[in-house]
């Protein structure tokens, strides 16, 4: 349903150009949830504002953004304008931010339903209602005239999604919704976005740097280092036969209950390089363990190791 | 996992609590205070007042009586006639120059606050220049060239108080406009005039609100002192300005002459200011919460 095809984000900086998102090719079945997991600065989030074409004025696209077969990079200005939110819908981060402080929840939910749906008011504020109930809030009649600082961070993120989903899109990106809130309402937000995944057979894309919510939510998994994609593959094949030596890392950084907590945590040594003094080869090279001398030469190609698992490494080994 | 399984019929939650605040003898004073200034100008045409431009030389300087209830002015007209009549001279100006003002810079301001580039250099420059010429002098030559009257003065004063309402709409905007909720609203579909009008607009209109109160009280002194000067409203037009001016003359022998406009304007002033202040405390859904 989508898919998107070698796409690059630059961003033209005083330093020079960094290149933020790098040949990026992905696709999202209908129904699915594909998870993208980096760290902080690796282009998980610029890859999705290239799908929604929210990004910064001064960025450039290269690549194509196919959705139900429409180019979206090459849509019309009012034909992109209904294509969000009625098929592509967002939730961000930070539900103090992503909500406007001074409408009351029911203004924001109606506008939205009347504007994409055509619905009266009546009509609207029923469905409203009926929104707030699916997103698990209690007593959602009395909510619609709060404002969003009334209510507490677990809530407003469900209202936010009440949001998102208001005219059921096919795609819900998710970009770190779970990020601002603690521990057990993390649990029930993704619990809750499981439940709206079945009940609206909605495709996801799930960008997280928490590879415990990752596993939680996704079917396939995609790893971004640098701007680049190093591994994609279903969950299974990223959490149980990591190819990429960063996935590998990653992983072994992970605490888990059993961990000796006498031992410091395995990190991975040294730091990202920097964007816009990009490498002639493999971005992780120089923080590799397993390298060797042609990995700093070119950049080495994504390669199936076994049937849907691609892995961005030379000197591949599954098994260990 | 417990209110995923919360069924909305049990209708528990409590209803948003009603903010009761108590509004105090002060606010309620003022507005009084705003009403009866209002009353008394829209209805200066039903009230049986004396003509404010009636002279009656035998009077001049008459202290209060039945027949003229704060006496008369230096050239024997009736005080309290041209108090009211100036109450509206004051009030037309005083508020639809802070309109004039709040339209243009707020909607200049806003769009350069979220198109920014050129547009916003434009703007910004353009508003500068506006302010580097002295604002008296800008106002004499045009009062000059383009003569003396109510329509002229609020013009002027109106399009001199654009630069300050866009630098407060901007300044707001562009704290706004990075925000998430309006990529939100991008991100939903929403068209630019869409996310002006509805994201933006309510948030930076509380800023606006409270300037624009504090302006008509700025207005109404500046009015009352380009009419001190002889630049305001032409006689014998009455204006709480120009009949501090013409009081002055005899501060020795009726001081209540400057004094009466001097304390009504100062309390008018006041009030607006308490008003504003009180109704926006009153509106501001944040409350410093977000």
């Amino acid at each position: 349903m989508l898919s998107v095809e070698n796409v690059s984000v630059d961003l033209p900086t005083p330093r020079g150009n960094l290149r933020a998102v790098d040949q990026v090719d992905l696709t999202i079945g209908a129904g699915r949830t594909l998870g993208i997991v980096g760290e902080s600065g690796c282009g998980k989030t610029m890859l999705s504002r290239a799908i929604l074409q929210l990004l910064p004025k001064k960025a450039k696209l290269s690549g194509r953004v196919l959705f139900d077969g429409q180019d979206v990079v090459r849509l019309d200005r009012e034909r992109l304008r209904r294509l969000r939110g009625r098929s592509l819908a967002v939730v961000f981060q930070d539900p103090m931010t992503s909500l406007n402080p001074v409408l009351t929840i029911g203004t924001q939910l109606i506008e939205t339903l009347q504007e994409h749906l055509e619905l009266d008011s009546v009509v609207a504020k029923r469905r409203s209602v009926e929104l707030l109930a699916a997103v698990g809030i209690p007593a959602p009649e009395q909510r619609l005239m709060q404002y969003p600082h009334q209510l507490s961070g677990g809530m407003r993120q469900r209202v936010a999604i009440a949001i998102a989903l208001s005219c059921e899109p096919k795609l819900l990106i998710a970009d770190e919704p779970t990020t601002a809130l603690d521990v057990t309402i993390q649990a029930q937000i993704l619990e809750l976005l499981a439940q709206l995944r079945e009940k609206f057979n909605l495709a996801m894309l799930f960008i997280s740097h928490d590879l415990a919510v990752i596993s939680q939510v996704a079917d396939r998994v995609a790893v971004m280092y640098a701007g680049s994609l190093v591994e994609l593959g279903s969950k299974l094949d990223i959490f149980q036969t990591p190819c990429h030596p960063y996935t590998r890392g990653l992983l072994k950084a992970v605490p888990t209950l059993k961990t000796d907590r006498a031992l410091s945590l395995p990190t991975i040594e040294g730091t990202v390089p920097p964007s816009h003094a990009a490498l002639p080869g493999c971005p992780f090279e120089p923080r590799c363990a397993d390298r060797v001398p042609d990995c700093g030469k070119a950049l080495p190609p994504l390669v199936e190791v076994a049937v849907g698992h691609w892995a961005r490494c030379p000197v591949i080994n599954p098994t260990r | 996992m417990a209110t995923l399984e919360l069924s909305i019929d049990e209708d528990v939650a409590v209803s948003p609590v009603k903010r009761t605040r108590r509004l105090g003898p002060l606010f309620w004073a003022a507005i009084a205070w705003i009403i009866l200034i209002f009353a008394a100008a829209g209805l200066v045409g039903v009230l049986p007042l004396p003509s404010p431009t009636d002279m009656d030389m035998l009077e001049r300087r008459a202290p209060a009586s039945a027949l003229h209830w704060l006496g008369t002015d230096g050239l024997g007209r009736d005080e309290l006639a041209r108090l009211i009549y100036g109450a509206r001279i004051s009030l037309i100006v005083g508020l639809c120059a802070p309109v004039i003002g709040v339209t243009i810079g707020g909607a200049l301001g806003m769009l350069a606050g979220y198109f920014r580039g050129r547009f916003e250099t434009l703007v910004v420059g353009s508003m500068d220049v506006l302010l580097a010429f002295p604002p008296l002098i800008l106002v004499l030559a045009i009062v000059a060239y383009l003569g003396q009257s109510i329509f002229n003065l609020t013009c002027i004063i109106g399009v001199l108080s654009i630069p300050a309402f866009m630098r407060v709409a901007r300044a707001a905007t562009l704290t706004l406009a990075r925000r998430e909720f309006v990529i939100a609203a991008q991100a939903l579909g929403a068209t630019h005039a869409r996310i002006l009008l509805r994201e933006l607009l309510p948030n930076v209109f509380l800023s606006l609100v409270a300037f624009f109160l504090l302006g008509v009280a700025v207005t109404i002194v500046v009015e009352g002192a380009l009419s001190f000067l002889g630049l305001g409203v032409p006689p014998p037009v009455s204006s709480w300005g120009n009949m501090i001016g013409e009081g002055r003359e005899s501060l020795d022998v009726a001081p209540r002459l400057a004094f009466i406009p001097a304390i009504t304007m100062f309390l008018t002033v006041l009030s607006f200011n308490l008003v504003g202040d009180t109704l926006r405390a009153l509106t501001d859904p944040r409350q410093g919460a977000l």
